[in-house]
């Protein structure tokens, strides 16, 4: 069985496509085959909603009159990064007010960060804007401070360097005392265990070779329609057998962008993490083609023959040590309980899949209604072998005026 | 006189009708609402401050329970906020009585505020500030 892109968005068009969600497809294959339900199904929808920090977005403010060249701004209080053209600014999602209290009083509560503002933004409400100049013949004023909305300004768009994790590890902590994390808070001597992907819902892990995944994907992304445009940093696909046989896709991102004015604040939300920061939680779905049964065969494990590994985010972790206390599957997981150096220790996600699910159903929707239309790479990402392997950072000493 | 904080809890088939007002007209008692919320499920929540005759008082509650509505005092006033949760599940691990807790198979995290000691952790924990809560005042406080 063989299928081609165009093929695909053909049916799309007709209104003749099939589309499943991948917990959809799991059962399917169940019950029917590989080779049935490849031949029965167009395209597998995956999900995932949770906290990718590596988010932000770009504007242009307009000019005002008269013309600033902004050299800082600020959204509600957040500074942005504001080295490009006069009105053009990024922001990013984990960014903090200057006046935040941060850390000095452990742990902090991080209340409004850059996330917090996009998500505002999103939700059409009014945000200040501050910006300041230095003042040139061509851009003579200093100062300006006003009210914008998502509505008023020119352009808005959100462009994440790295999303949708392909996998990530579970954090414990084998310490004796609480630890504030971006994993959450994780109780003492194993107290918890926290994961955060969607498993068998999650994009990159069912296309774990990323044979679909490439620069012009079309993907569900903030509640609005978003591209793959590159891989995102950090991105080394790598597949690690396990001694039981099982196997550990790992390594693999996205980074995207779309138009955050057609985006939804239910999918965009800035959330605060005791201890750690603030960020943004991004809803991010990816339609995959069922090209050949290959590739409904990966779409279709389910968490029971997904990995994970275990890592303690009290020591190890922060130290930067590579070993690992085990392996764990998405079902065991999802269980609650996990098994680790012999003894059981209750598990959380942290990555929402009701709200994983959820996108995996819509996007399926927008496709057999036949609003959206697969997005054919232009070039795939690079694949498991494909990337080199990530390099460390590593000290020198620095040249004598580097604290200048 | 008595003042006193209550939550009270709406089924969903009297969530439209004149509560308040009655509670106003009828009994003479001061209500001032200091959280309201209806759910999907159209079942409401409702934080008051009620303030009056303490015979009256007793009636007016009287008359919201004759409605079906459930009256508790405020020590054990946490909120969840259900538009806010996206139960993402990060409260699991901390909540110290398994007042919220994850539902399987489908993964989302429900909150049995029968179980709630008002600890607070999730207040601080949660990602989303999906977690509220209001001032406790204990039983019937006299003012004056
Ligand atoms: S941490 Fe907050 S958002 Fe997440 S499940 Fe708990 S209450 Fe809901
Ligand atoms: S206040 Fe404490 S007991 Fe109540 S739900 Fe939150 S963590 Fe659990």
């Amino acid at each position: 069985m063989e299928r081609t892109w165009e093929e695909i968005n053909e049916k799309i068009k007709k209104g003749k496509v099939v589309v499943l969600t991948a917990e959809e497809a799991i059962a399917l294959v169940r019950e029917k085959g590989l080779k049935e339900a490849a031949a029965r199904v167009d395209v597998v929808t995956t999900g995932t909603f949770g906290t990718m920090c590596s988010s932000g977005a770009y504007f242009n403010f307009g000019h005002a009159r008269p013309r600033i060249k902004m050299y800082k701004v600020w959204l509600n209080n957040v500074p942005g990064y504001a080295g490009f053209a006069a009105v053009d600014a990024f922001l990013g999602a984990t960014q903090l007010p200057e006046d935040d209290p941060l850390n000095s009083i452990h742990p902090g509560a991080f209340s409004y960060g850059g996330g917090h503002v996009i998500h505002d933004l999103v939700a059409r409400k009014p945000v200040t804007l501050r910006a300041i100049g230095y003042g040139t013949d061509c851009y003579p004023r200093k100062e300006i401070r006003t009210v914008i909305t998502l509505d008023d300004i020119n352009q808005a768009v959100l462009f994440n360097p790295r999303n949708a994790y392909q996998n990530y590890s579970v954090a414990v902590n084998t310490t004796n005392r609480t630890i504030y994390t971006y994993m959450g808070v994780l109780k003492p001597r194993l107290g918890n265990a926290t994961y955060s992907t969607s498993g068998q819902l999650s994009p990159l892990l069912k296309d774990p070779y990323l044979r679909t995944v490439g620069i012009g994907t079309r993907i569900f992304l903030g509640g609005g329609v978003g591209y793959v445009v590159w891989q995102g940093t950090q991105h080394c696909p790598t597949l690690k057998e396990l001694p039981d046989g099982g196997k550990l896709f790992s390594g693999g991102t996205v980074a995207v962008i779309g138009d955050l004015k057609k985006m939804h604040p239910r999918w965009l939300v800035g959330v605060s993490y005791i201890g750690y920061g603030a960020s943004l939680a991004v809803g991010l779905g990816l339609p995959i083609p069922i090209l050949n049964e290959e590739i409904m065969y990966w779409a279709s494990r389910g968490d029971e023959e997904l990995y994970a590994p275990v890592i303690d985010y009290g020591e190890d972790y922060p130290q930067g040590n590579s070993r690992v206390l085990g392996y764990v599957t998405y079902a065991q997981l999802k269980s609650g309980i996990i098994k680790i150096e012999g003894k059981e220790i209750p598990t959380a996600p942290l990555s929402s899949y009701p709200r994983a699910r959820e996108i995996a159903l819509t996007l399926k929707d927008w496709i057999t209604s036949g609003r959206f239309l697969l997005g054919k790479p232009v070039e795939l990402l690079p694949s498991i072998g494909e990337t080199p392997p990530l390099k460390g950072l590593q000290e020198k000493a620095g040249e004598e005026e580097g604290e200048k | 006189m008595i003042l006193q904080r209550v939550i009270l809890r709406f089924p969903a088939q009297v969530v439209d009708r004149p509560i308040i007002y009655n509670l106003i007209k009828k009994y003479d008692l001061v209500v001032n609402i200091l959280k309201a919320n209806i759910n999907i499920q159209k079942e409401g929540t409702m934080v008051l401050e009620i303030q009056g005759d303490p015979t009256q008082y007793a009636r007016g509650l009287e008359y919201l329970q004759s409605l079906g509505v459930s009256i508790q005092p405020l020590s054990q006033a946490v909120f969840r906020d259900e538009e806010a949760c996206t139960h993402c599940g990060a409260c699991i691990g901390v909540c110290p009585t398994g007042a919220l807790y994850l539902e399987r198979p489908s993964m989302e995290v429900k909150f049995d505020e029968n179980r709630c000691v008002a600890c607070l952790i999730c207040v601080k924990v949660c990602p989303y500030k999906a977690m509220g809560v209001v001032a406790a005042s204990n039983s019937l406080a006299p003012v004056d």
